[in-house]
């Protein structure tokens, strides 16, 4: 006997249900929320999920509140969700954070929105803070087009370039002290294959305007490329920026790391940590994670500035700063926070509570004077010192841009221009495509975005 | 988008009933209890979709507050002729359809091993099912770190390992991810679904009528008929199921190309678009409209592989 056969749920009923499952995914873009906010007189902060920034939530409330009585939330995220939520909330001016970090990349139209509460006043009125103590630099980044200082950097950093030592030394091979790329590619010739498994120099070729593009983009620089002129003409396939993109892939592919592709700012680590490559160019940053205790590589790390070409010096600059949100009411306490934050007083504190070697540095000239944070970051004090004060954002290379910005353009687009153009680039680095091809394809991406600014 | 679904079939004649509200009633009745679910339904899925209509109508760069502005359909326009957009839908199509493929013929054939009985089933059972338990993000990490590596990645390792076994000095170490990134990330995704293709089957197959297997045997049918005339036939939903299930799920798949390759190479599927038109571009007008487009897609090839699917085994049907 045959079973009954229960009739089928008609297709369309399913396939909606299947569309309201995948509308879920298409709206899918709701904030991360779970913030107490406070009573009427505490701060909301909204900053990185950087190690610095835990160690500053951790030691607020013992010494800043307990000081001032100003109570502080933080709500802290990743990179991308921070960015995503500081512009949401600075856009709508939602005065929901008074305080947020933000990072030289996107000062310049935050201010030109004019989301940003301007801190000269404050800066001045506040003699203990030492506003000159700050890098000209840095300060110079964090200042916007009508002159006014918008923000007070955290830490600041550059790139420079890492090399092993003793590996030098077996080889018989000396670092010049002020290296040129082809001294580097030459070296990293004669280092690849040092030690078993280790490679020549670590690059990154992972995609994504603040991985590859970053390192690139010094390299670009220095030998006299630009992505565009002062008039907005995109320069991707110029002479120059071919010339250094090439040098930059060949060497990757010839003695750079395996799996270079999928090699970002933590793969690099963490292939010169275990010994995998002689040399590393990246941000001055991963110097304190070598050094760190426990590091197998502690103290066989040779430093020296950012390899050049043409120009002087090619190290790039970034900062993680404290930008007041306009709409904020509570802009007076707000400073207080970002002045004990930044000051020469919390850095004393963090090297006696967790060792010198997590201090937020790269941002004042004290600091490099400071004897306990040289006996424990010497090696790499003032090679990191001297990048950053070489750092010029409006002239990093040989000629005039319509920016400032040293591995970025000041634009709100090169967010999107930077990963696309990183994800060819990483393309010719697996070897999937040339680098001429990929720079046609990113020439393209490019002119589009320079049509809105001509 | 409307829920209500029309008939294709007649249905079956329905019980004779007193003419009058009675019957009427008492549907409701029943029904009655579903209504808030319903109404729940609609209002998080329908309602946050209709938002996403509407700002996909608009040109609004989230860091560009004073330029948004309405522009009707031109987002539409751009997303159909952005060449990156183009790439990322033929890559989903490819990814999706081989992960789905793969896994439901894997997983076809672990549940006719599972289905015998044999010493340490369930250890085995529970071996099997392990992929599918782990988080997704986690996954990704462990193919591409501790598999795929090629410094210390256990692909490579074993490599080496087989050609100090037999006394080769230099053996090949392929860079997985950059040579094959695509079928990098459909290795991964193939290893986490099959799992699950496994387990819907196999309850398919533990629900076969022990006495028509039986009959079959008697009759003189050897495993290879019984399975294409009586096993097939009755996994036809199973089967059904799991790549209906599979491929909505793996269409949305994002961790392992964020992951694994950050969407490099070529291996952008549309979710990680959408995402970076979104966080990385800032523009939620077209990120909204490109959204729109992959759920209207998404619809238009759910509906139509339904129907093939479907179509298929009717014919197997009434040829058995």
């Amino acid at each position: 006997m045959p079973h009954p056969r229960r009739r089928r749920p008609p297709l369309r009923g399913r396939a909606c249900a299947a569309t309201a499952a995948l509308a879920l995914l298409a709206t899918g873009c709701a904030g991360a929320g779970g913030t107490s906010f406070g009573g009427g007189d505490a701060l909301n902060v909204l900053m990185v999920n950087n190690p610095q920034m835990v160690e500053l939530q951790k030691l607020t409330a013992k010494h800043f509140t307990r000081r001032t009585g100003i109570k502080v939330h933080f709500t802290v995220l990743p990179e991308n969700d921070v960015r995503d939520k500081i512009s949401q909330d600075f856009s709508n001016q939602a005065g929901q954070y008074d305080i947020a970090t933000i990072s030289n990349f996107e000062l310049p139209f935050f201010a030109k929105n004019g989301w940003l509460h301007p801190l000269d006043d404050y800066a001045d009125a506040d003699a203990a803070f030492d506003q000159e103590d700050i890098l000209e630099p840095l300060r110079e980044s964090l200042t916007a087009e009508d002159g006014k200082l918008y923000a007070q950097p955290f830490y600041g950093e550059s790139s420079f370039l890492m090399y092993r030592r003793d590996v030098f030394e077996k080889q018989g091979l000396t670092m010049p002290p002020k290296p040129t790329w082809q001294q580097v590619a030459d070296l990293a010739a004669r280092t690849d294959g040092a030690e078993r498994g280790m490679k020549g120099i670590c690059l990154r070729g992972l995609p994504g305007w603040g991985e590859v593009i970053a390192p690139l983009t010094t390299v670009v620089n220095t030998m006299g490329g630009t992505w565009f002129t002062k008039d907005w003409e995109p320069r991707l396939t110029a002479p120059e920026f071919r010339k250094a993109t090439k040098f930059y892939v060949d060497l990757v592919r010839k003695h750079g790391e395996l799996g270079a592709p999928q090699s970002g700012y933590a793969e690099c680590l963490n292939n010169m940590t275990q010994g995998k490559t002689a040399m590393w160019y990246d941000a001055t940053a991963g110097a304190g994670s070598l050094e760190a205790k426990g590091s197998p590589v502690k103290g066989k790390i040779g430093y020296v500035p950012a390899p050049v070409d043409r120009t002087e010096s090619s190290g790039w600059l970034y900062t993680w700063a404290w930008g007041l949100q306009k709409a904020s009411k509570k802009s007076d306490d707000a400073w207080k926070f970002v002045s004990w934050a930044s000051s020469k007083e919390y850095e004393e504190l963090v090297g006696s509570t967790s060792g010198w070697s997590n201090v937020p540095a790269g941002k004042r000239a004290s600091t490099y004077a400071h004897p306990d944070y040289r006996a424990e970051a010497g090696a790499f004090a003032d090679v990191t010192e001297r990048a950053i004060s070489e750092a010029d954002p409006w002239n990093p290379g040989t000629q005039p841009r319509p920016t400032a910005g040293i591995q970025f353009v000041g634009v709100p687009e090169f967010t999107d221009l930077g990963t696309k153009v990183a994800q060819e680039i990483s393309a010719a680095i697996a070897g999937r495509q040339s680098v001429d091809a990929a720079l046609a394809a990113s020439q393209k991406l490019a002119e589009k975005v320079a049509e809105e600014y001509r | 988008m409307t829920v209500t679904a029309t008939r294709e079939t007649p249905a079956p004649p329905a019980p004779a009933r007193k003419p009058g509200g009675s019957g009427r009633r008492r549907a409701w009745a029943t029904r009655a209890p579903l209504l808030p679910a319903l109404v729940f339904l609609i209002a998080v899925t329908q309602l946050p979709f209709v938002a996403t209509l509407v700002i996909s109508l608009f040109d609004w760069n989230s860091l560009k507050p004073e330029k948004r502005h309405f522009t009707g359909l031109s987002n539409y326009a751009s997303v159909f002729t952005d060449e990156a957009l183009r790439e990322s839908v033929v890559t989903t199509v490819v990814l999706t359809a081989s992960v789905v493929l793969v896994s439901v013929i894997l997983g076809l054939a672990f549940a006719l091993l599972l289905d015998r009985t044999f010493f340490g089933r369930g250890f085995v059972r529970t071996l099997l099912i392990t992929p599918f338990l782990l988080v997704p993000v986690s996954a990704a990490l462990l193919w591409k770190h501790a598999l795929y590596n090629p410094e210390y990645g256990l692909f490579n390792g074993a490599l080496t390992w087989f050609g100090d076994l037999f006394g080769i000095e230099s053996v090949a170490q392929p860079e997985w991810t950059s040579q094959m990134p695509l079928i990098a990330i459909e290795a991964a995704l193939v290893w986490q679904w099959t799992p699950f293709m496994m387990l819907i089957l196999l309850a398919g197959l533990q629900s076969r009528p022990a006495e028509i297997m039986e009959a079959a045997r008697l009759d003189g049918a050897g495993p290879w008929q019984t399975f294409r005339y009586l096993t097939l036939p009755h996994l036809r939903r199973y089967l059904e199921l799991g790549i209906l299930l599979g491929s909505v799920y793996i269409v949305q798949n994002f961790d392992a190309v964020f992951t694994i390759t950050s969407g490099g190479l070529g291996t952008a599927n549309l979710p990680y678009t959408v995402y970076e038109t979104f966080y990385r571009a800032h523009e939620y007008g077209l990120a909204s409209a490109a959204g729109v487009v992959v759920v209207v897609g998404t619809i238009i090839i759910a509906t139509f592989a339904l129907r093939v699917v479907s179509s298929l085994f009717r014919e197997e049907a009434s040829r058995a």
